[in-house]
């Protein structure tokens, strides 16, 4: 269309296919604040903090109002700003007020609004609620806590739940004063069917949900001289983390995160690429068995622990089409937990593995009881990005002025394709570069165009096999994965090879990262694929450090060490 | 997960909570008929007098709405229990009347006189008192109503002995 435009504050600003007003607002550059709108979910219009003014002095949501031609706004008049700190003022009323030892103080857009329009007393205090702590916290989930004493009801996570998710494990209850978001019968979270996808933490704007923190126990770790604290770093960490010390995203600080790990008494850094090498291997390994003995397809992928718990909870009868394959973070937990048992690699100090990882659902992962081995975890502790930069600050390290330095060996080495398991469709390209018959250089770059690439929820292509034209499909979201599920039940559709992440976007868009917006995950995307490009090994077998292992504590005992079982199949 | 089948320590009078065959007839009624939850959380309470987890978790499970969402609304409207109910439910009204003619003294002497407060239930399985907004005959505030298997009977212009003896007539009714 034509020269459409808005006029904003006086201003003539032209838009296009723009939903609502907010982001026509906001592409000029003006920052309406917001506590419930998200583009990827359904407009709720509940806050009520994006308000605009028309030419006819009418207030209007600009999340939920289209844009006109021709249509005068003023973003900021006396009545808006009035409103906006009544709306605040009432919310902070009911609002529990111990922001000083809040885990989301200076990420809060709460306490952000109320410093941004100046609220500094609350007129309303009528509420004791504000003062002692109403309902109860819900720590029974291994990677998320939740404090509805702190909810402001915007609803950003029941939908993320439900909308993107197909999980809703919590809704609104009650009304009211009462209202509250909560687990059916309130329930412990725990116990309902909630993946630990750690999405609603991501989005909430509060501390009502956060990601439940294990710092200290990380701390402790590290400064028992008995223990010797090895570290395995996930790919989609080092796209991410520079962005809490203002290095754009996408820029691959894996150098400083070595070198800032060692600072703070890490003893090995080592890189959960080297365990998604091993998946790869595996996991192409089962894949040709299934093609050949013509077993029952599609294979899924088995490496997103919210994913086994989806499939678990909602479609149990596919179990048996999952990849046997642990996951990247337990391939390596169990190997290095095996090569520091033989003597020779060991100095009495007791091995813990801690993961650092952009994902809440892995720290539920590593609880789980197959992947206990003599009563101990394979991996110990597991941190997200967040909060190993929460380390970082807290040790006072200047990660921005670090001299960059290497993983420690041997496993520190890496094929390309181990790292790109990072994003959606990573590991389906990562396999196909394993199933390819041209290993040249150029025939492991064209596979990037096969299309698993792209940030979208679905993407389906074929691939040729010898004979064959295998049927992919690579999704994000667990709705995406419920919606494609069913049709391969009634039949619509068949696939050979289904790779699922339940965060959209994938693991660079993991609840346990700095929270991206859109273009954050573009970039560390990006910053994925460059990275793969620049390695010098591109495919997963030529990690010359697979060998040793495979002729060293694999030898016999690959499947008992790299594959699972999950109990809920029995 | 689903809440665990708790039918063998089950002490109210619901014996058929776990029988889901009435339930299902209710469901195949309305399985196609989009919005109808309410419609089938009211058929399934008076089926089984109150809304119980397993209840609840079958209907989610029937119809793929989520036991998150269906307890959001049966805990929206008043009209959803989610506890059993004694032999006779006491419907006090709090409605703005009753409430100037004094309803909350009311309830203070039911509570007493019970043992129990809003929305529980007297441990002989007897009485449940309800505290709800205008029964709709507010020239009798206070007033009560007393659900009592299909009847129903209401007393209005209660007084602090009145509801006593109220209470007092409904239980030997109840032993005779
Ligand atoms: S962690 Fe994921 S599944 Fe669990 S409540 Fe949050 S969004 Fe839903
Ligand atoms: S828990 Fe957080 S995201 Fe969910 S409604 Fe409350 S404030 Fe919003
Ligand atoms: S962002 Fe528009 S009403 Fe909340
Ligand atoms: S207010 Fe009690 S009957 Fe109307």
């Amino acid at each position: 269309m034509l020269n459409e435009y808005m006029i904003i504050n006086g201003a003539r600003i032209p838009f296009k296919d723009e939903k609502n007003i907010l982001d026509v607002v906001r592409n000029a550059g003006i920052d309406l604040p917001t506590f419930c709108y998200y583009s990827e979910l359904s407009v709720y219009g509940a806050c009520r903090m994006c308000i605009v003014e028309d030419s006819r002095g009418e207030i209007l949501t600009a999340c939920s109002t289209p844009p006109k031609t021709g249509m005068a706004i003023k973003t900021n008049t006396p009545k808006l700003q009035k409103h906006r700190k009544i709306i605040l003022k009432l919310l902070l009323a009911s609002h529990c007020r111990e922001c000083t030892t809040c885990s989301k103080s200076g990420t809060c857009r709460l306490q952000d609004l109320a410093n941004r329009f100046g609220i500094k007393e609350i007129r309303f205090d009528k509420s004791e609620k504000a003062f002692k702590d109403e309902y109860p916290i819900d720590e029974s989930s291994p990677s998320i806590i939740r404090n509805p004493n702190k909810c402001i009801h915007c609803g950003d996570c029941v939908r993320m739940c439900s909308e993107k998710q197909n999980v809703g494990a919590i809704d609104f209850a009650q009304r009211g004063y009462e209202l509250k978001v909560c687990p059916a019968f309130d329930m412990p979270i725990a116990e309902t069917e909630c993946v630990n996808c750690g999405q609603c933490a991501a989005v909430c704007p509060t501390g009502a949900i956060v990601i439940k923190c294990h710092i200290s126990q990380v701390w402790e770790a590290v400064h028992d001289s008995s223990k010797r604290v090895i570290a395995q770093v996930a790919p989609a960490v080092r796209f991410a983390l520079g962005e809490e010390f203002h290095i754009p995203s996408g820029e691959n600080v894996m150098p400083l995160i070595a070198a800032a790990m060692r600072k703070i008494g890490f003893d090995e850094i080592y890189d959960t690429s080297f365990g998604a090498d091993l998946t790869v291997i595996e996991e192409t390994g089962e894949f040709a068995d299934k093609l050949s003995s013509g077993a029952k397809l599609p294979l899924f992928t088995s490496c997103c622990p919210a994913w086994i718990k989806y499939v678990e909870n909602r479609h149990p009868d596919i179990m048996p089409q999952i990849s046997t394959c642990k996951s990247p973070q337990q391939m390596f937990g169990t190997v290095i937990k095996e090569y520091h048992k033989s003597a020779s690699n060991t100095d009495g100090r007791e091995t813990i593995v801690v993961s650092i990882m952009p994902c809440t659902a892995k720290k539920g992962e590593a609880l789980r009881e197959e992947f206990k081995r003599d009563g101990k975890q394979d991996v110990d502790l597991v941190i997200t990005t967040q909060e190993l930069s929460n380390m970082f600050y807290e040790a006072g390290i200047n990660f921005d002025r670090l001299e960059p330095e290497a993983l420690d060996m041997p496993f520190g080495i890496f094929s390309g394709a181990g790292l790109i398991f990072g994003v959606t469709g990573g590991v389906t390209e990562a396999v196909i570069r394993k199933i390819t018959e041209d290993k040249t250089h150029n025939g492991i770059n064209n596979v990037q165009f096969c299309g698993a690439r792209g940030l979208e929820g679905v993407k389906e292509f074929e691939f040729p096999l010898g004979e064959r034209q295998l049927k992919i499909a690579v999704v994000s979201g667990l709705k995406n994965a419920d919606d494609l599920i069913l049709k391969i039940k009634s039949g619509e559709i068949h696939y050979d090879f289904i790779e699922v992440m339940a965060c959209p976007n994938g693991c660079i868009n993991g609840a346990g990262q700095p929270h991206g917006k859109t273009f954050e995950r573009e970039s560390r995307a990006k910053g994925i694929y460059a990275a793969d490009k620049q390695s010098r090994i591109r495919h997963s077998d030529a990690n010359p450090m697979l060998a040793p292992l495979y002729e060293g504590v694999l030898v016999g005992r690959t499947h008992e060490l790299l594959h699972v079982h999950y109990q809920s199949t029995s | 997960m689903q809440p665990g089948n708790r039918n063998d320590d089950c002490t109210c009078n619901c014996k058929n909570v776990n029988d889901f065959s009435g339930l299902d007839l209710i469901l195949s009624d309305y399985l196609h008929v989009p919005g109808s939850l309410i419609i089938i959380l009211q058929k399934a309470q008076n089926l089984y007098g109150y809304l119980s987890r397993d209840v609840i978790a079958h209907i989610a499970k029937t119809t793929g709405i989520t036991q998150a969402k269906i307890y959001g609304v049966a805990t929206f409207y008043t009209q959803f229990r989610l506890k059993p109910i004694g032999k006779h439910l006491i419907l006090l009204c709090q409605g703005t009347a009753c409430h100037v003619s004094g309803s909350k003294l009311i309830e203070d002497v039911v509570c007493k006189e019970l043992g129990i407060s809003d929305g529980e239930t007297t441990a002989d399985g007897l009485f449940t008192l309800n505290n709800v907004a205008c029964l709709g005959c507010c020239s009798l505030a206070p007033v009560m109503m007393v659900q009592s298997g299909g009847e129903d009977e209401t007393y209005g212009n209660l007084n602090k002995e009145s509801v006593k003896e109220i209470l007092k007539s409904i239980r030997h009714q109840g032993n005779v």
